[in-house]
């Protein structure tokens, strides 16, 4: 048998022969499909739609698969509407030829061969047949058998989705079907409904009245579920839709036996919670009985609740950590589970329990687990979120920053981790914004450049390598903290840094400069200035090394500061004094800039990128004109590139092969190598065996600090902190720990833990008079933005579904079909129910002119209740009273009516508009592309500039201090 | 919504599968893979959710931000792996009770159903998927009705 054939030949060895087999069998298939047996074409296409699930190509059937689907038998139907539906897409062009097929089955007297074309249509409808469709599959949602009607309404949401035009005609019907006689098209109605409405919720507010009943109606937990689910959607924009519903939602919180209902209601209570201006009296309970279901949920031995329980743990975390902090032991348990997935939530959890007091121990626990953790990806998950727990609202819960460079030390150790550039960034953040702890950071930064040898093992891209890019930055930076300037400098310049990440070499020799401009600057006047002779030699004799680089930046950045040095080195030996002017070329502070600065910078008032500079040539003139004018360029224009060309193709490739035999033939010509570090290498060094030493256990590196250390001393202090204020007078032991410690003056934190370094966290700086906006990254081919329509307005005529007619023919291009809707179609067709609906509509026109008086009247009120309740808010209250009451909807109004029965606190009124969503922010997204194009100067380019700049200003060292700031920026 | 359903044995092999959303033949093999490699080497330790991040190669090579907002709901039953793929949003509870309900009609359906059963009667697999599951939504939850349309169509054939 076919099908049995390829399940046996899954083993590998016999990969090859299964290829073979599959080849003869599609051979086979492509002979039957020939054939006029409706019955063996049927079974070829049964054959290629399994062969299309184990991945193969058949595409090429989707002819044949079409003739199957419109043969008359619904055995052969079937077939042909599941090789459809498993292998058309919207590519698939002859989708097109099947419209007329589809739309006599759905219309055929046989229901099951409606429900296999519905079923078939759900898969593969495109927007052309979602279009031409839309009208049919509408009418079969008022069928008279459930089967089909529950199937129709499922299938409109894909319609929607392909076709948003047809949402508004066809949303009346889908809400009749929210109370059809059958509960299963009832379900499926919700279904649509939930799935639309969680993405624009704000539309389906008007129907919260209709599903309320419907929850507290229906015994289905599937329905259920789903219903919830959308209430949790849509109190956000509506807080006193959540008050209304904590108490039914309690109430089966308490009662259901079903975990996934439980868990939904929960969910969802949460989010009205969150809704709700928190320090509600009555809501304490509310919250309390969700986070004790949510501890039976993580204690569960059942893995999957407790996963879902810290989940919903994490939600409550967001507003009301205090009450999920009594459950820290619980958390950490879960550090130690088996799962990954639950040890990560449990990870996300912490992220928020942290406080100044336990953000210590915590950190030292998740250090343990770094240790312990097997996996890489784990492994460096707890990384990442270490350094997110420490960093988060600019290291706020940090009291010693000795202690987190110390970490940060420490996690440099992890092997194999991708978090280079990670650890290195932040050692960077804190050594630039926190300038008491430069001192401590450049002497671990040294020791780590000591060892560089240590994280050298793995130079892939954001590899720990990255490192020691920050920490020669920060040496060079910072070099006035260095103890030993020359050592580091010698560090720096090892022959193995040749084998770093181009990048990282260039840190090294630009930071190699500053170096030496501070070694120079130590030295000077001393009478005896061996050491800065010997500091110029030493950089003369291994930058050449970095000369060869292959990295341009590098070659370009080493022979700059080779020639400086030469310079420098001549004017030593005439004593000259120099060291102030080479410090002057790194003069200057650099202050970080907020990530967000550059699209921040306003668009200037009247710039429009896409305007001509000049009067565009138009086309048909510089056409005519050329010939005219320009005879004489026209005709010797093409000659010359011509002959260029001609030159370009034969004499460069002669040229070439004689350059290469010259080359060739020539002994001081050295030949092309593979890498310019061999030249260095003594020959026959390959050939020698290299022992790879697999440490497990990570070396210890003399000098290194340990983190532990400094908990033990933070305790230590923050003890004696506490017996300084007792006895005030005793100020002098405060200074016993030196370095850093000034914080005696400054404000003590809510814990009374005072930290030990003036944190003078440098705030990132912003352009002048930056757009105050979040940007949300939405995105513009979402196609649930197209069904973003507002629902309660009255249907116009013109929206109506385009209603099949006799005409012949049924493709229709686009352009041609909207003409058509625009023109009222006579319409002899309609079937009675369409005639009510019009009818309907109709009715509903004469109602809106009554209902905006009213309307207005209602306007009024509201605003007067507001005006009553909040005086001071009365400058918001046009919004509240939009957001209360949407214009032109009678349902909406319905809506507040069913609402006011529990009377709102106006504070939660006030709320609802800043949860509102935000305006379309297009016009920023513009100036945003404009300001890239703007500003986007190549920083390479830029560099070399400077560079040229200041070695010419050298010179001439009146002149150097201006550019020279210039240049640090950059360096 | 549902994104795909999938039916996998212990060695890859895929049983079933049905999509719900587009995907190029390419990332449906993908995906495929991806699911397999992942779902494979968890066991009754490890909870039934697979989340986005661990699916990363997939991920990150063929879907846009946007896209990542899924996750895989499975169940292993004997040496098949039933899989959902569905919204973050959604409950996992209730999919991995609608796994539950669909291999309790597959049984039933089949009387005592095994993996040779889905390979040799893979149509009829697909019939019963397209009974309990349409257009992403999980249609219908009723074993009797079920079983009731199934053996209606089957006395069609």
């Amino acid at each position: 048998c076919f099908y049995f054939r390829l399940t046996l030949s899954n083993n590998t060895s016999l990969f090859l022969q299964q290829a073979k087999y599959i080849s003869t069998c599609i051979d086979e298939i492509k002979q039957e499909l020939k054939q006029d047996n409706i019955a063996v074409k049927a079974n070829a296409v049964c054959k290629l739609t399994y062969l299309q699930m184990l991945g193969y190509d058949v595409s090429w059937a989707a002819f044949n698969i079409v003739e199957v689907m419109s043969s008359s038998k619904f055995t052969y139907k079937r077939i042909g509407y599941l090789a459809a539906s498993q292998c058309f897409h919207e590519g698939t062009d002859v989708i097109m030829l099947t419209t007329n097929q589809i739309r006599k089955d759905l219309s055929s007297p046989n229901q099951y061969d409606t429900g296999v074309a519905l079923t078939g249509l759900s898969c593969f409808v495109t927007p052309d047949l979602a279009r031409d469709l839309a009208n049919d599959i509408m009418t079969l949602m008022s069928h008279t058998k459930p089967y089909i009607r529950k199937k129709a309404v499922l299938i409109m949401y894909k319609v929607f989705l392909k076709y948003p035009e047809s949402l508004r005609p066809a949303f009346p019907r889908l809400k009749e079907k929210l109370e059809d006689p059958d509960p299963g098209v009832q379900s499926a109605a919700v279904n649509v409904i939930c799935e639309l409405a969680r993405r624009n919720p704000k539309n389906y507010l008007s129907l919260a009245p209709l599903f309320f009943k419907l929850m507290t109606s229906s015994t289905n937990n599937w329905v259920l579920i789903k219903i919830i689910k959308l209430f949790g959607a849509l109190t956000p924009l509506e807080p006193r839709l959540g008050k209304k519903l904590i108490e039914p939602l309690t109430n089966l919180i308490h009662s259901t036996s079903a975990m996934s209902l439980l868990y939904e209601c929960v969910n969802t209570v949460i989010a009205v919670l969150i809704s709700l201006s928190s320090g509600m009296p009555n809501h304490s309970a509310s919250i309390q009985l969700c986070v004790q279901k949510l501890r039976i949920l993580i204690e569960d031995s059942d893995q999957n609740l407790k996963y879902l329980g810290l989940l919903a743990m994490s939600k409550i975390l967001k507003t009301h950590p205090k009450s999920v902090q009594s459950h820290k032991d619980l958390i950490l348990q879960c550090l130690d589970d088996k799962d990954e997935s639950i040890r990560l939530r449990a990870l996300d959890l912490l992220y928020g329990m942290v406080s100044k007091k336990n953000l210590m121990e915590i950190v030292k626990k998740l250090m343990l687990h770094v240790d312990k953790a097997e996996g890489t990806t784990y492994r460096d998950e707890l990384l990442t979120k270490i350094i997110d727990i420490c960093s988060q609202s600019n290291y706020q819960y940090i009291t010693n920053f000795e202690w987190y460079i110390s970490i940060l030390v420490e996690l440099t150790r992890l092997e194999g981790t991708r978090h280079g550039h990670l650890i290195a960034s932040q050692m960077l953040d804190v050594a630039i914004r926190v300038k008491a702890i430069r001192g401590f950071a450049v002497a671990q930064m040294a020791t780590l450049l000591d060892n560089a040898h240590l994280l050298t093992g793995n130079t892939q891209r954001n590899g720990i390598c990255e490192v020691l890019y920050a920490a020669a930055w920060i040496c060079g930076e910072f070099s006035e903290h260095l103890e030993d300037p020359m050592q580091t400098l010698e560090a720096m310049l090892r022959p193995k840094v040749a084998t770093l990440p181009g990048h990282i070499q260039a840190v090294y020799v630009q930071n190699a400069a500053k170096l030496f401009a501070t070694v120079l600057q130590k030295h000077e006047g001393e009478t005896d200035s061996q050491v800065a002779q010997e500091t110029s030699q030493l950089l003369i004799e291994r930058l050449p090394l970095f000369v060869q680089s292959a990295n341009l930046e590098v070659q370009e950045r080493a022979s700059c500061i080779i020639q400086l040095v030469k310079y420098i080195q001549k004017l030593q030996q005439k004593n000259v004094e120099v060291a102030d002017e080479v410090t002057a070329l790194f003069a200057g502070e650099l202050n970080p800039v907020a990530p967000k600065a550059q699209k921040k910078v306003p668009i200037p008032e009247g710039l429009d990128l896409d305007a001509w500079i000049n009067e565009p040539p138009s086309e048909s003139e510089s056409e005519d004109e050329k010939p005219k004018s320009k005879a004489v360029f026209a005709k010797e224009e093409p000659k010359h590139s011509r002959r260029h060309t001609e030159v370009d193709e034969k004499e460069l490739a002669r040229r070439r092969e004689v350059r290469k035999q010259e080359q060739a033939n020539n002994p001081f010509y050295i030949k092309a190598s593979p890498s310019s570090q061999k030249v260095f290498d003594a020959p026959g060094v390959e050939h020698i065996p290299v022992v790879q030493i697999d440490l497990s256990v990570p070396l210890k590196v003399p000098g290194m600090p340990m983190s532990d250390q400094y908990v033990k001393l933070e305790e230590e202090r923050r003890q004696k902190d506490k017996a300084d204020k007792k006895k005030k007078d005793k100020k002098k032991k405060r200074e016993k720990r030196g370095k850093g410690r000034k914080a005696d003056s400054g404000p003590e934190s809510e814990e009374d833990i005072t930290p030990a370094q003036q944190v003078d966290i440098v705030t990132e700086e912003m352009p002048e008079n930056a757009l105050p906006s979040d940007d949300d990254d939405k995105d513009p081919n979402d196609p649930h933005k197209a069904l973003d329509i507002d629902l309660d307005k009255p249907l116009a005529d013109s929206e109506k579904l385009p209603v099949r007619t006799h005409r012949p023919e049924v493709l229709k291009s686009p352009a041609e079909d909207r003409e058509n809707e625009s023109i009222p179609q006579e319409s002899k067709k309609k079937s009675s129910k369409e005639k009510k609906e019009k009818k309907k509509d109709k009715e509903k026109d004469r109602k809106r002119s009554k209902e905006e008086k009213k309307k207005k009247k209602k306007h009024k009120e509201v605003e007067e209740e507001l005006m009553e309740s909040q005086p001071e808010e009365a400058v918001q209250s046009e919004d509240t009273k939009e957001m209360a009451v949407p214009p032109t909807s009678a349902e909406a109004s319905d809506l507040d009516f069913w609402l006011s029965s529990a009377p709102v606190p106006p504070a939660a009124q006030v709320r609802s508009l800043t949860l509102s969503p935000p305006p379309l922010l297009i016009p920023l997204s513009v100036c945003r592309v404009v300001n890239e194009r703007l500003f986007c100067i190549s920083p390479s380019g830029l560099s070399r500039f400077l560079t040229s700049l200041c070695l010419f200003s050298l010179l001439f060292t009146g002149l150097a201090h201006f550019c020279l700031f210039a240049y640090a920026c950059f360096s | 919504m549902i994104r795909f359903i999938l039916i996998q044995n212990r060695a890859g092999k895929t049983r079933l599968a049905k999509w719900y959303m587009q995907f190029d033949d390419d990332e449906k093999q993908k995906l495929i893979e991806e699911v397999h490699a992942v779902v494979t080497v968890r066991d009754a330790k490890h909870t039934n959710f697979v989340e986005v991040y661990m699916l990363a190669f997939v991920v990150m090579h063929y879907f846009p931000p946007q896209f990542r907002n899924f996750k895989i709901i499975y169940r292993r039953y004997a040496g098949l792996y039933f899989c959902i793929c569905v919204d973050v949003t959604d409950n996992n509870l209730a999919y991995l009770e609608a796994i539950h309900n669909f291999v309790e009609v597959l049984n039933e359906y089949f009387h005592n159903v095994c993996e040779l059963d889905l390979v040799f009667n893979f149509y009829k697999v697909y019939t019963v998927v397209d009974e309990m599951f349409l257009a992403g939504e999980i249609r219908e939850t009723s074993q009797t009705k079920v079983l009731k349309q199934l053996l209606m169509l089957q006395s069609l054939e």
